[in-house]
């Protein structure tokens, strides 16, 4: 992580700089034409949809995909809020995000400290335990954990999602968590210790807030992650007012199948909170992404 | 060593040699909720696989409960080809009609994967080449190769449905071909043509995955020593050998991790097959296909040895990564 902020990067364009000048400008410009392109046709499948949703079906059905919009109308988010319940949707994704984050954050970060800062005869595999969980393929805990929500009285609650998102993420948090505690020169503990700061003092009033960087890079990362989540919204949860967004979004599909514009326009408010998130916090979000490759 | 002058005065002080407790008074709830929904979950799967489930009664153990089955029905039903199956299927024949499911899943999983750890990797790998160096609006072009990332796969196979629509008014790439003079009748048929259905959900799904690679790829050449680049170019090394020689190796780290994630992402993809064919039109793979015996057919002891089967296909790569972190871990 540390090292990541402080080297210079390389330049890797600059390298024929012995060029003369007229073919360097027509070289920049063939680039940044090139480059222009290629990222219009990358973008073009979301910004098509940014288009439907402003339209009319019948404007769509009447004139193809390809025309201009005959009007603009907002009228399809107003609908796809109300009508077609993408807020109460939304609301269940918070319910659903929040707690989770929460709960993977102070288990894995209780979990990190322990592998971090002790020697003890368990730490290695414990450890291997939460790395191996992480990679998973889900399916493998998909019916066992439908049969223990179901006794436990969990299924068709908020609380079963919250339960196996906080349960499976904590596999990756203490991975990432443990590796940058690690990086944590443990001279400041033992100076604590002499000055008599408990064993959980040193993990509340220390090791975490030197963990802040580290956790909010991983707090962006996993809200997108669990906020996203389709397969266990499916798995575990039935009623239709208690689904999160992403699997609301399907049922609403099945609803409108042809109306297009309100399904795009749900689409759009479905992803607002995450690309907030990736606006607002995308430093936080790269670094988390890279935190777990770049140990 | 810190922490081992720290394990013997800790001994020093205590009057017998005892265990220090704290770590596990540290991991006793997390570990608690990890073994409970994580690691014993991940073995009653493999039970579940031996037994008849339906999602409602009791499980009953094949071989045991059940007599005149082997222990290991669910696997023969699995691993069998069709015609030996008449064998079995006298008494239950709605069990058995088995369309070969399971072989277009792993083909499909093999396709998957294939293409995952070359065409996003490649990718990725080279628009981190352009966008590392410094240049007007860099920031910008990546931003528009990431953002994919942070859509969900209902969002994705919602957009990337439209754009294989077949419909010439409608279909985003067909209304195009239409307009350009390509015939109604030569159109492609995009998800509803069988041999082309899958190739296009994982056209998808590389589309959201090259902003991934591209960002690991990024940090992995923030992360090289520029004076090994520029002793490359003081003896006179091209572009190309630069690369070649000096930046890609260096680079063989990150490249290995990608790979694994790519891996396990496409021994992973449900999500979009889910939505978008629902596993039809011959776009199954292993992940959906357990979904759907399980869930959608409610046969849960079958889903159970279908992700078995897909679970020691992974663990084939998580052993490997293990080992390797493992030996980076005994290397401090």
């Amino acid at each position: 992580m540390s090292s990541v902020a402080s080297q210079q990067p390389i330049n890797t364009t600059n390298i024929t700089q012995t060029e003369n000048t007229f073919g360097k400008q027509a070289g920049t410009f063939f680039k940044y034409a090139f480059l222009i392109t290629l990222t219009i046709l990358w973008l073009v499948p979301i910004l098509a949809a940014g288009v439907t949703a402003f339209r009319t079906m019948a404007d769509i059905n009447a004139n193809g995909f390809w025309s201009v919009p005959a009007e603009i109308s907002f009228d399809n988010f107003t609908r796809a809020w109300d009508q077609a319940k993408v807020s109460q949707y939304l609301g269940n994704s918070f319910l659903i995000t929040l707690p989770s984050l929460f709960f993977m954050l102070l288990l894995s970060s209780l979990a990190s400290f322990a592998l971090a800062r002790y020697r003890f005869k368990l730490n290695l595999p414990l450890y291997f335990m939460f790395v191996a969980g992480t990679m998973l393929p889900f399916q493998i805990l998909l019916l066992p954990v439908f049969r223990l929500a179901n006794t436990l009285g969990l299924y068709d609650t908020h609380w079963a999602l919250i339960i196996i998102h906080t349960a499976f993420q904590m596999g990756f948090c203490t991975f990432v968590l443990r590796n940058f505690m690690k990086g944590v020169p443990s001279e400041i503990f033992e100076a604590a210790k002499v000055d008599g700061a408990s064993e959980f003092r040193q993990y509340w009033q220390m090791m975490l807030p030197l963990s802040l960087p580290a956790m909010a890079a991983l707090a962006t990362l996993e809200f997108t992650w669990v906020f996203n989540d389709y397969l266990w919204a499916l798995v575990l949860i039935r009623s239709t007012s208690l689904k999160p967004v992403t699997a609301g979004l399907s049922t609403l599909q099945g609803q409108y199948v042809t109306d297009w514009p309100l399904i795009t326009a749900g689409a759009i408010l479905a992803t607002l909170p995450t690309i907030l998130v990736f606006v607002f916090l995308q430093r936080y979000f790269i670094q988390g992404l890279t935190l777990g490759s770049n140990k | 060593m810190t922490s081992l002058a720290q394990y013997n005065s800790k001994n020093k002080n205590s009057t017998k040699r005892s265990i220090n407790w704290t770590p596990y008074l540290f991991l006793a709830i997390p570990l608690v909720i990890y073994f409970m929904w994580i690691i014993a979950p991940t073995f009653y799967t493999f039970f579940l696989s031996f037994t008849n489930w339906d999602g409602i009664e009791t499980p009953q153990v094949y071989g045991i409960d059940i007599e005149n089955r082997s222990l290991f029905y669910n696997y023969e039903r699995l691993l069998r080809p069709n015609e030996d199956f008449q064998l079995f299927s006298e008494d239950e024949p709605e069990l058995f009609k088995f369309d070969r499911d399971f072989e277009t899943a792993i083909g499909n999983n093999v396709r998957w994967l294939i293409i995952f750890i070359t065409v996003p990797t490649t990718a990725g790998l080279g628009l981190a080449m352009i966008f590392n160096a410094d240049m007007k609006g860099g920031r910008w072009f990546k931003i528009s190769f990431y953002a994919p990332l942070v859509l969900s796969f209902p969002v994705i196979g919602l957009i990337w449905a439209w754009v294989y629509n077949p419909n010439p008014n409608l279909g985003l790439i067909n209304s195009l071909l239409f307009s350009m003079g390509m015939p109604e009748d030569n159109l492609p048929g995009w998800l509803s043509d069988a041999d082309m259905a899958i190739y296009a959900i994982i056209f998808a799904a590389v589309w959201r995955q090259v902003g991934y690679v591209m960002i690991l790829y990024l940090a992995g050449l923030k992360n090289i020593d520029p004076t090994l680049v520029d002793a490359a170019q003081v003896d006179g090394a091209n572009r190309w050998q630069l690369f070649r020689n000096v930046i890609f190796p260096l680079l063989a780290p990150v490249t290995t991790i990608i790979v694994v994630i790519s891996i396990i992402d496409s021994l992973r993809s449900f999500d979009l097959v889910q939505v978008m064919t629902r596993g039809n039109n011959g776009t199954e793979v292993l992940a959906n296909y357990m979904y759907m015996e399980a869930f959608n057919n409610y046969k849960m002891g079958f889903g159970a040895s279908i992700a078995v089967f897909l679970f020691l296909i992974s663990l084939v790569f998580i052993g490997f990564y293990l080992f390797r972190t493992y030996k980076e871990e005994v290397e401090y």
